[in-house]
């Protein structure tokens, strides 16, 4: 991939200098509220459970012993145990790693926003993404609030939770010729989401999809919804056909992330996955005492996107792709 | 026999799908917020020459199609197959069925090079060049002056292909053609 010919930016000079004012702006925005900035590592010996993510490792030799460092693909666990410890309301501004694909949405390095309200719900935190967004927009943004179950009827007519397997399979059979032997309903339900309705949702204003399956938890607390569906306090933001980030109200109790964390790396060995450290300090972190509070990660090159009208993410960062 | 994992799958790259030979057109990455990720994958079956979108779970694999481009001169039709030879030195031969030449009949003349894609070793599909050079058997007489309107007119070909020409060329000509839109390009140059 490498080429010396390759030298000049990705971006040109006036998404560079939007890309400066926005980071200013979201300074500002927290600075304003009180709202403490932290850099937790972006090396760490520990890393996330999660199946479907991959990471990047870096090795090196300390003290006479090899070890091996984790490119963090979120602060989140970092930032927790600073909540654990006694943080404040905390946010972060910095670079993350995944290994992807590398795409018009995707990068391998990329900008996140992270922060950790106390005391605010999933709700109350929407609402101050809608603030941050209508700062740095100046007007005032109101995103459309879907729950998951109503999204799906409208762009798929179907109830996610009622379902028959059947009928996810044969409906994601027919729009993708995918599914038939698929005995996974979250495999299904996910994507049948990103095929169906992602493409739908937030085209004017952006919108919430919150109330996610159980399954799909991740690390948001469970919570019936009214009709009694097995629903998690997760949420995620779209925006024009992009998910812009994912936020939870967080899962304070540490027997059920220890479980889940469990239960994901036995699935990543079954599918026979690499082998890496699951940080269990996020549980020892969260036995010490999580404070009640929401969280949310924002992918902020794509909102650069979004805010520049810029098809492709090398186009709002300095060097990207082969240019890196 | 080889594989391909459809994460790392590449526009040309040939593979078996529900048992036929398909060309990769192209791949397009779909990763949900959380979850598995997937890949649809565009496909060209290499059989029917039909087009259709797939998708499958990232890192699946799919087995490589023991397919093959090569390079071969058309040399006759005994009316039931068109023979080529390969261009290598190798005077390799094969002859094509009606199926695998298709529409390219159209642009068929001998001693032409053309793409023949071999799938077990047997003629599957035959590519023409992008541009032949072929020359007008029958179209009305040219009207002089005529270069700057922009009139067309229909022309037969040597190889019984019609296209639509300016209204000046005239029967005996040698034209130009870009087979991939059956257009007229240009009066051959240099004969």
């Amino acid at each position: 991939m490498y080429s010396k010919d390759v030298w000049q930016p990705t971006a040109d000079l006036a998404a560079l200098k939007f890309r400066a004012e926005v980071f200013h702006q979201i300074r500002g925005f927290f600075y304003e509220r009180d709202v403490l900035e932290v850099d937790t590592p972006c090396l760490s010996l520990g890393s996330i459970s999660d199946p479907h993510i991959e990471v990047l490792n870096s090795q090196t030799r300390t003290l006479g012993q090899e070890v091996t460092y984790y490119l963090q693909t979120s602060p989140e666990y970092a930032m927790k145990r600073l909540l654990a410890a006694g943080a404040p309301s905390i946010y972060q501004l910095g670079k993350v790693f995944r290994a992807e694909e590398i795409g018009r949405r995707h990068g391998i390095e990329f900008s996140m926003l992270e922060w950790y309200r106390l005391g605010f719900d999933h709700w109350q935190l929407m609402a101050e993404m809608d603030d941050l967004l209508s700062t740095l927009m100046g007007q005032t943004i109101t995103s459309e609030r879907l729950s998951y179950a109503e999204a799906f009827e409208r762009h798929v007519s179907l109830n996610p939770f009622t379902a028959s397997l059947e009928a996810l399979q044969q409906t994601c059979h027919q729009h993708t010729e995918y599914g038939l032997d698929e005995t996974d309903r979250d495999t299904l339900l996910e994507l049948l989401f990103a095929m169906l309705v992602e493409p739908k949702i937030g085209q004017d204003v952006p919108c919430f999809i919150h109330a996610y399956p159980a399954s799909q938890a991740a690390l948001a607390k469970q919570q019936p919804d009214a009709q009694g569906n097995a629903t998690a306090a997760r949420f995620e933001w779209y925006w024009r056909g992009m998910e812009l980030a994912n936020g939870y109200y967080e899962l304070t109790d540490a027997v059920e992330q220890q479980q889940r964390m469990r239960s994901e790396m036995a699935e990543r060995a079954e599918q026979g996955q690499a082998w890496r450290q699951a940080d269990e300090r996020l549980i020892s972190a969260l036995e010490q005492g999580l404070p009640e509070c929401a969280g949310v990660a924002l992918g902020v090159d794509r909102l650069l996107m979004l805010l520049q009208n810029k098809a492709h993410i090398n186009e709002v960062m300095p060097f990207a792709g082969a240019h890196a | 026999m080889a594989s391909y994992s459809t994460s790392d799958l590449r526009s040309g790259n040939k593979v078996m799908v529900d048992g036929d030979p398909c060309a990769v057109l192209d791949n397009e990455h779909v990763k949900p917020g959380k979850g598995q990720a997937f890949n649809r994958i565009k496909l060209r079956n290499l059989k029917s020459g039909r087009v259709w979108e797939r998708t499958f779970k990232s890192g699946e694999s799919l087995d490589a199609a023991d397919v093959m481009d090569t390079d071969m001169e058309y040399l006759y039709t005994d009316g039931e197959f068109y023979h080529f030879m390969a261009t290598d030195g190798s005077f390799e031969q094969h002859g094509a069925d009606a199926n695998a030449v298709g529409d390219t009949v159209k642009w068929l003349k001998e001693q032409e090079s053309y793409v023949i894609t071999l799938y077990n070793g047997a003629p599957l599909a035959v590519t023409p060049p992008n541009f032949i050079e072929l020359e007008v058997t029958e179209t009305d007489p040219g009207v002089k002056g005529d270069t700057a309107n922009g009139g067309s007119k229909p022309a037969t070909l040597s190889t019984g292909a019609v296209v639509r020409v300016p209204l000046f060329i005239n029967i005996g000509e040698v034209l130009r053609i870009d087979t991939r839109t059956g257009e007229y390009v240009s009066r051959a140059t240099g004969k």
